[in-house]
């Protein structure tokens, strides 16, 4: 089958509105995911042993499980008990909840590298908790972490097709509909491919930027 | 409430199918590894290029265009595969990429004095990679093997998205034919994070055991 660029002309204007929704979902679903992250990551420093347990057993099993099926519960079971959510909420909470077990475990990373000594020359300062937190402990711990959440942040960007299972209309689900339309599979699907190698070798160098700019990767 | 076990029944059918898929994903992706992995560290500039090329296509577009692609768009240049073979194909070679990595990394965070003591020994190189290297090597891959592993057993579930019996294609089946959608769902999520925890129980036995006899080898 020849690869026909007039085709590809005339699907383009489809595509791009997918793309909109595909960007719209990976921003609202990394802001999600970061203060998920965040909440996690602080229930489970909680003194309080039953909080901390339970919320990082939760983490542990959504870390275990697939995004389409965590999708899937979000979309179908949650209407069962009166909560109707649109497929584009559904599918940002679904990527931001998943995302967020991930993340948290940059935040704890991050928190713990901070020195002992800073907590304790805090607490010789007579700082509070409150302060403690928002001078001394989050402006040292957040920029080693800012690399590491851009890589969740773009691995959440290709996950985002999964979306198209719960009717969202995100670029692969554009894709698809142009080709069960046409019955031409070729060009929607390279196309596809083609933008998010595109959107991710951009992310690379980013990324690259990003670790110069705010230190290495913890792994 | 007799038919729950014929709806139980087709669960565990599609649990098979899982693992199946899991299993000879995890075969393939262990071999792509290894060969890109050993690629990009080989003396030829074509073998480097070859394995960067394919491990950057393959981590760069989503594990879902992937598949779509490998069983939309590959019968159209005239390669037809069957569902199964399209989801092995597809999730091996993506997790390879990953893995690929893996390997990369654990190679060279081998000491430079076992390579020296291999030229030492007038080992060739060859030699040098499967009697001292790899034994090594192997060992530091391993628990990052196993989260590949678990994020293969997850990407599992997009196969359902092109018509392979998987659990969670079961799961649609049943809520479709049930009207019930919480009790397919919950089951496939507790499922999914058993056949995770076996993974991450295998991994870690496995590493005791390839631990033995290596004591005060590595720092």
């Amino acid at each position: 089958m020849e690869w026909d660029w007039n085709f590809v002309r005339e699907i383009m204007p489809t595509l791009i509105q997918g793309v909109k929704i595909t960007i719209l979902a990976t921003l609202l679903g990394s802001v999600l995911a970061a203060i998920v992250g965040l909440a996690i990551a602080l229930a489970r420093r909680s003194p309080n042993r039953g909080l901390s347990r339970t919320v990082g057993f939760l983490a542990e099993f959504i870390r275990g499980t697939p995004l389409l099926v965590q999708l899937y519960f979000i979309f179908y079971v949650l209407p069962d008990i009166g909560v109707l959510l649109p497929p584009l909420v559904a599918g940002v909470i679904g990527l931001g909840l998943h995302y967020g077990t991930y993340t948290a475990e940059v935040y704890r990373a991050g928190i713990d590298n901070v020195p002992r000594g800073q907590w304790e020359a805090a607490k010789a300062c007579n700082l509070n908790a409150r302060q403690t937190w928002t001078h001394i402990i989050m402006p040292q711990a957040i920029p080693p972490m800012i690399p590491a959440l851009a890589n969740y942040f773009i691995a959440m960007f290709k996950e985002t097709p999964l979306l198209s299972a719960i009717t969202v209309l995100e670029l692969m689900n554009q894709a698809k509909s142009v080709a069960n339309t046409y019955y031409r599979y070729v060009e929607p699907m390279t196309l596809v491919g083609a933008f998010f190698l595109v959107i991710s070798l951009f992310s690379v160098v980013l990324l690259r930027w990003l670790e110069r700019r705010y230190g290495k990767i913890e792994r | 409430m007799t038919q729950w076990s014929g709806y139980l029944g087709l669960i565990l059918q599609g649990a098979l199918i899982t693992i199946e898929l899991t299993l000879m994903g995890s075969v393939l992706a262990l071999i792509t590894a290894f060969l890109a992995g050993l690629g990009r560290l080989s003396r030829f500039f074509v073998l480097r290029a070859l394995a960067t090329a394919y491990i950057e296509f393959f981590r760069g577009t989503s594990i879902f265009v992937q598949l779509f692609w490998a069983y939309f768009v590959l019968p159209f240049i005239g390669i037809s595969l069957t569902p199964l073979q399209a989801g092995v194909l597809a999730l091996g070679l993506n997790v390879g990429a990953y893995a690929a990595e893996v390997v990369r990394g654990a190679i060279q965070s081998i000491g430079r004095e076992q390579y020296e003591a291999c030229t030492a020994l007038n080992l060739g190189r060859w030699q040098a990679m499967r009697h001292v290297i790899l034994p090594q090597a192997l060992l530091v891959m391993l628990p990052t093997f196993g989260n590949n592993a678990i994020e293969l057993l997850k990407a599992t579930a997009v196969v359902s998205l092109i018509s392979l019996t998987d659990l969670t294609f079961q799961a649609q089946v049943v809520r479709s034919q049930t009207g019930n959608t919480l009790v397919p769902f919950a089951t496939i999520l507790i499922i999914y994070f058993v056949l995770a925890l076996i993974i991450s129980w295998g991994v870690r036995s496995l590493e005791r055991r390839m631990a033995r006899g290596l004591d005060g080898v590595r720092v």
